[in-house]
C-alpha cells in the first residue's frame, strides 16, 4: 500500500531526514517511535509533501507521490491529521466536515459514514469547532480527514494533551479504523498506548529509521524501548 | 426557515430598503447614497480578499483606479460606447489583479501587504508619468454628453441612483451567492488555516489567485462606475489613501460578512459628513469614534451582530 523508501528531506539547508524507510498495509497500524526531535513529525510532513523529498521515494499502491504538489497527495488517498488537530476553529463542526467532503465531491453517504464512526459529533454539528473538548476536536480532525475516503491515515500524536478517558476513546477509534481496512501510520509518545494498538513499530533516531520490531516482540522484550527511548 | 432562505430574505430586504429610500430621501441624501453604494461595491470586492480569504492588501486603489482609468480613457480617448468602455475598465482591473496576484501571492503576511502597496505606488506613478493622457494629478472629466446610456442621462440624480442601485444589487447578490458556493467556502477554509486546507486537498495557491482576480475585478467595477456616474477620473483615487479606505470600511462593517461593507461605508461616510458639519477638527472626531468602535466592536458592526445575536448572518 504505502511504501516509503530511504527518504531524505531538509528545511532549507538543514538536512533533517537522512534515510527513513517503512511500509504499511491495509488493516495495519504502524507506529513511528523515537525521542523528541528524532524526525517522526518531519517524516509525516515529508510524506505529505509539506517538505520536499530530496532523495528516496514515497509510493502509494505503486504510484509515486513525492513529485506531486502537496494538495494532490490527500486527493490520491493519504489523509493526514497533524499534531494539535489544526481545525477551522471559527467554523461549526458541520462546516468543518463539509469542507472535507467538498474536496472530492463526496456526498451525504460519506457524511453519514463518518458520523456513524463518531456519533458524538452528530450531537455537536452546530457547535463551533474551537469550543469542543480536546478529544472531540481529535474526533473532528479525524472525521474531516476521513471525508476524503483515504486509503492511508497518518496520525501525529492523536492523544497529545488528552485526559485518560479520552485517550481510551481515541484508541478505540483508531482500532475501529483499522478494522474498517485503513492502513494507519501513527506517531505517538505514549509507549503503553502504542503497544496496545500497533502491529509493528519503526524506531526513528536522528532522522533515520534505525530499527523495527513487532509490537508483540516489544511486549515480550522491551530492550529496544530502553535502547531508543530510554524507558 | 432554512439558512439559505434566511440569507436570501435578508439580502433582498437590504435591496428593498435601498429602493424605498430612493422615494423618501431628499436629493442631497439620495446623492450621497448613490456614492455610498458605488464605494460599497469597492468595499465588497476588498472583502472577498480580506474578509473571506484572509489576505490583507494595501494596494487595492490600483484596481479601483484601473477600472476608473480603463473606463475614462476608453470614453475620452477611444470614443467607445459606455457599455464597452465599462467592460474595458473591468478587464483592465482584472488583468492587473491577475498580474499582481501572480507575483504578490508568492509572499504572505506583512510581505504581501508591502508588495501590494509597492505595486499600487507604481500604478500611481504610472498615472502621473503618462500625464499627457491621464492629466496627472488634475485628472479629467467625462463630458455629460458622453454619459448617456440607451437614451438615459446618467448625470441626473434619479438615473444615477438607479444605475448605482442596479450595479450594487448585481454585485451584492452575485457575491452573496459566491460566498455560499464551494469556492467561497474554500476561501474561508484558507483564511482559517491555509496549510490544513492544502492537506485536505485544496490547491490554495490557485484559489487565492482566483480570489485576488475576483476582488480586483469588483474593485474595477466600482472604479468604472464611479467615473461613469460622477464624471471624474483622477489620480487621487490611485493613492494609498484609497487603499486604506476599503480596509477601514470592511473592518468597521464586519470583515467576512456580506452586509458589512455597505454598513461600513455608510457609517464612515455619514460620520465624516456629520462631524464636519460640527467642527473643522472632524477627522479627530472620526478618529476617536473609530478607535472606540474598534475597542468595543472589534469584529465590526455586522461581525458583532453575528457573534452576539444572529449566528446565522452570512
Amino acid at each position: 500500500m504505502l511504501e516509503v523508501k530511504n527518504i531524505h528531506a531538509a528545511y532549507g539547508d538543514a538536512i533533517t531526514l537522512h534515510g527513513v524507510s517503512f511500509d504499511v498495509q491495509p488493516s495495519e497500524i504502524l507506529c513511528l517511535l523515537g525521542r523528541n526531535g528524532a524526525g517522526k513529525t518531519t517524516t509525516l510532513k515529508t510524506v505529505m509533501g509539506i517538505l520536499p523529498v530530496t532523495s528516496g521515494s514515497v509510493t502509494l499502491e505503486g504510484e509515486e507521490m513525492s513529485s506531486l504538489p502537496p494538495h494532490e497527495i490527500p486527493r490520491r488517498g493519504i489523509g493526514y491529521i497533524p499534531q494539535g488537530r489544526r481545525l477551522f476553529p471559527e467554523l461549526t463542526v458541520n462546516q468543518n466536515i463539509e469542507i472535507g467532503l467538498m474536496t472530492r465531491g463526496m456526498g451525504k453517504d460519506t457524511k453519514e459514514w463518518v458520523l456513524e464512526l463518531f456519533p458524538r459529533l452528530r450531537e455537536r454539528l452546530k457547535q463551533t469547532a474551537g469550543t469542543l473538548s480536546g478529544g472531540e476536536q481529535q474526533m473532528l480532525a479525524t472525521a474531516r480527514a476521513l471525508c476524503l475516503r483515504p486509503k492511508v491515515l497518518l496520525l501525529d500524536e492523536p492523544t497529545e494533551g488528552l485526559q485518560p478517558s479520552m485517550i481510551a476513546l481515541i484508541r478505540d477509534v483508531i482500532l475501529k479504523m483499522k478494522n474498517e481496512g485503513f492502513a494507519i501510520v501513527l506517531v505517538e509518545q505514549k509507549v503503553d498506548a502504542v503497544l496496545q494498538v500497533a502491529d509493528r513499530v519503526v524506531f526513528i533516531e536522528n532522522g533515520r529509521s534505525v530499527d523495527r520490531a513487532t509490537a508483540a516482540d516489544l511486549k515480550r522484550d522491551p530492550q529496544m524501548l530502553t535502547q531508543y527511548l530510554g524507558v | 426557515m432554512t439558512l439559505n432562505a434566511k440569507s436570501a430574505t435578508l439580502h433582498l430586504s437590504v435591496l428593498a430598503a435601498l429602493v424605498a429610500l430612493f422615494f423618501v430621501l431628499p436629493p442631497y441624501h439620495s446623492g450621497n447614497l448613490a456614492r455610498i453604494m458605488v464605494l460599497a461595491i469597492y468595499a465588497m470586492g476588498y472583502n472577498i480578499l480580506f474578509g473571506y480569504t484572509g489576505l490583507l492588501s494595501l494596494g487595492h486603489a490600483m484596481f479601483f483606479a484601473a477600472g476608473m482609468y480603463g473606463f475614462g480613457l476608453s470614453v475620452n480617448l477611444g470614443g467607445l460606447p459606455l457599455p464597452l468602455a465599462f467592460l474595458t475598465g473591468m478587464a483592465c482591473a482584472a488583468a492587473l489583479a491577475a498580474v499582481t496576484g501572480f507575483l504578490a501571492l508568492r509572499t504572505s503576511g506583512v510581505a504581501f501587504m508591502i508588495v501590494t502597496l509597492m505595486f499600487a505606488q507604481t500604478a500611481y506613478l504610472v498615472v502621473l508619468y503618462f500625464g499627457t493622457y491621464t492629466r496627472g494629478d488634475e485628472g479629467f472629466v467625462i463630458q455629460s454628453a458622453d454619459r448617456m446610456i440607451m437614451g438615459v442621462d446618467l448625470t441626473s440624480e434619479g438615473a444615477r441612483y438607479v444605475a448605482a442601485l442596479l450595479l450594487f444589487s448585481a454585485c451584492f447578490l452575485t457575491l452573496a451567492r459566491i460566498i455560499r458556493s464551494r469556492f467561497g467556502r474554500t476561501l474561508v477554509a484558507i483564511r482559517e488555516n491555509e496549510e490544513r486546507a492544502r492537506m485536505l486537498g485544496y490547491d490554495t495557491g490557485a484559489h487565492k489567485l482566483k480570489a485576488m482576480i475576483l476582488s480586483g475585478l469588483i474593485a474595477g467595477v466600482a472604479g468604472a462606475a464611479y467615473a461613469m456616474l460622477f464624471g471624474y477620473v483622477g489620480a487621487t483615487f490611485a493613492t494609498v489613501q484609497y487603499s486604506i479606505f476599503p480596509l477601514l470600511w470592511v473592518l468597521l462593517g464586519g470583515a467576512g460578512t456580506t452586509i458589512g461593507p455597505l454598513l461600513g461605508v455608510f457609517f464612515m461616510f455619514y460620520l465624516i459628513d456629520f462631524s464636519s458639519s460640527l467642527t473643522t477638527a472632524y477627522m479627530l472626531v472620526a478618529g476617536v469614534v473609530l478607535v472606540l468602535l474598534t475597542m468595543f466592536a472589534p469584529q465590526g458592526l455586522m461581525g458583532e451582530m453575528r457573534k452576539r445575536v444572529f449566528a446565522w448572518l452570512p
